[in-house]
């Protein structure tokens, strides 16, 4: 891996760099093939059967089986990727967002309506700013 | 000779796409988004443009990670609705104008804009839903459309100043068409969100409307904004943002602003809409 760089300074963000692309090159391309409604079907019938004829790890299988997206991130996985798997389940960018962020989906949404999470305290982890 | 007539940014937020479709415009959490486009639905019905080329990004829909361009340009006659994982959205077919857009990727080219030529595109939200909010629900599209394609989805994108220079590029391209055409450059994307891990649902509301004055007024002092403050400042997703220079670059040194909307939230993002007179 490279060295840390002032992206790791942000708090709760994972910037999706090119070497994050090639982690997670064949987690990333599974998601694309939910575009297929055929696809999306196979996957429904059998998840763990699905996810086999991939060649992802483990910790990119399990982290799919638990829609765990903080996990799938950590794993390579862009969010924009991982929206076909939520899309999937018909599911909404709101409900994955409060997925991630611990919220419920109620909660979350009561946050943006009150104006969303502020950037006080939310730019920079060393600077605590 | 082709004209540049004006501009239009807007966010580009799937769920506003899905309130159009599923008729929810009018309820309590959509009417006041959809009211800051009221204005702007009747002054593009009068002010109807031959060709809207539409600076957009594809959410990895057209492309995977096999192939990442990082500006690529629509020369196709038309363009298929992706699915993005809930079936194609209803709207209808996108037509191009492939005659411009092969005559702009040529003298984009030659400019030394290395743009990725595609004749097959599918376009998703990114693309039709600023189309919704400025048509509606129209049987079919009303202008051809030349999708324009950023990448925002891999560190790194396109700097900010390289999408102004892009714009740039392609106001020259369509000026030097040689027939008379009445073209608006669409900038979409934006403004402050994140949609991804422990700080999603980030909104910066003061970056937002600094920006908002800067495009119009001073984009040159805008431009010089990196990578690293656009995540911090305005979201991991609100680098979309650097789409809106390619906007102002075609749009000419000076411009008047018709049209301003802000408004939080649609969805996980904090809504931005300009319309611009082109004067030059």
């Amino acid at each position: 891996m490279s060295e840390p760089t002032d992206f790791d300074d942000i708090p709760g963000t994972t910037v999706f760099t090119t070497q994050r692309s090639r982690q997670g090159f064949h987690l990333n391309q599974f998601c694309m093939s939910l575009m297929k409604p055929e696809n999306r079907e196979r996957f429904r019938q059998d998840e763990q059967l699905y996810l086999d004829e991939w060649p992802l790890s483990d910790a990119q299988k399990q982290a799919v089986l638990d829609r765990d997206y903080n996990a799938a991130i950590a794993e390579g996985g862009n969010i924009y990727f991982l929206a076909k798997i939520f899309a999937t389940d018909g599911k909404s960018f709101v409900d994955a967002a409060a997925n991630m962020t611990g919220m419920t989906p109620e909660e979350y949404r009561a946050m943006m309506i009150a104006g969303g999470r502020s950037p006080e305290g939310n730019r920079s982890i060393k600077e605590g700013r | 000779m082709a004209r540049i007539t004006g501009g239009v940014t807007t966010s580009h937020v799937p769920a506003m796409g899905a309130a159009i479709d599923r008729g929810e415009t009018k309820s309590d959490y959509w009417a006041p988004v959809f009211a800051g486009y009221e204005w702007s639905k009747k002054w593009i019905a009068e002010n109807l443009p031959d060709v809207v080329i539409l600076v957009y990004n594809d959410h990895a829909s057209n492309f995977s990670l096999e192939v990442l361009p990082t500006f690529a340009i629509g020369c196709a006659e038309y363009f298929e609705v992706a699915d993005e994982g809930f079936g194609p959205r209803p709207v209808p077919l996108v037509y191009g104008h492939a005659d411009l857009a092969c005559h702009i990727a040529e003298k984009t080219i030659l400019d030394e804009f290395d743009i990725t030529i595609c004749n097959k595109l599918d376009v998703d939200h990114g693309l039709t839903v600023p189309l919704s909010l400025l048509f509606g629900q129209p049987e079919a599209w009303p202008v051809r459309v030349i999708p324009v394609a950023v990448n925002v989805v891999e560190y790194p994108q396109p700097t900010a100043n390289r999408c102004y220079e892009l714009g740039k590029s392609i106001r020259r391209a369509v000026l030097s068409y040689n027939e008379d055409l009445n073209v608006q450059v669409w900038g979409t994307g934006g403004m402050s969100h994140q949609l991804q891990g422990a700080r999603a649902g980030f909104i910066n509301s003061a970056f937002d409307h600094d920006f908002l004055d800067r495009i119009v007024a001073d984009p040159e002092s805008l431009k010089q904004i990196g990578h690293l403050e656009y995540l911090r400042e305005a979201g991991s997703e609100g680098i979309e943002l650097i789409m809106w220079f390619i906007m102002r670059g075609a749009l000419g040194e000076n411009v008047h602003q018709l049209h301003r909307f802000y408004h939080v939230p649609a969805s996980n993002t904090a809504v931005g809409h300009l319309v611009l007179d082109a004067l030059n």
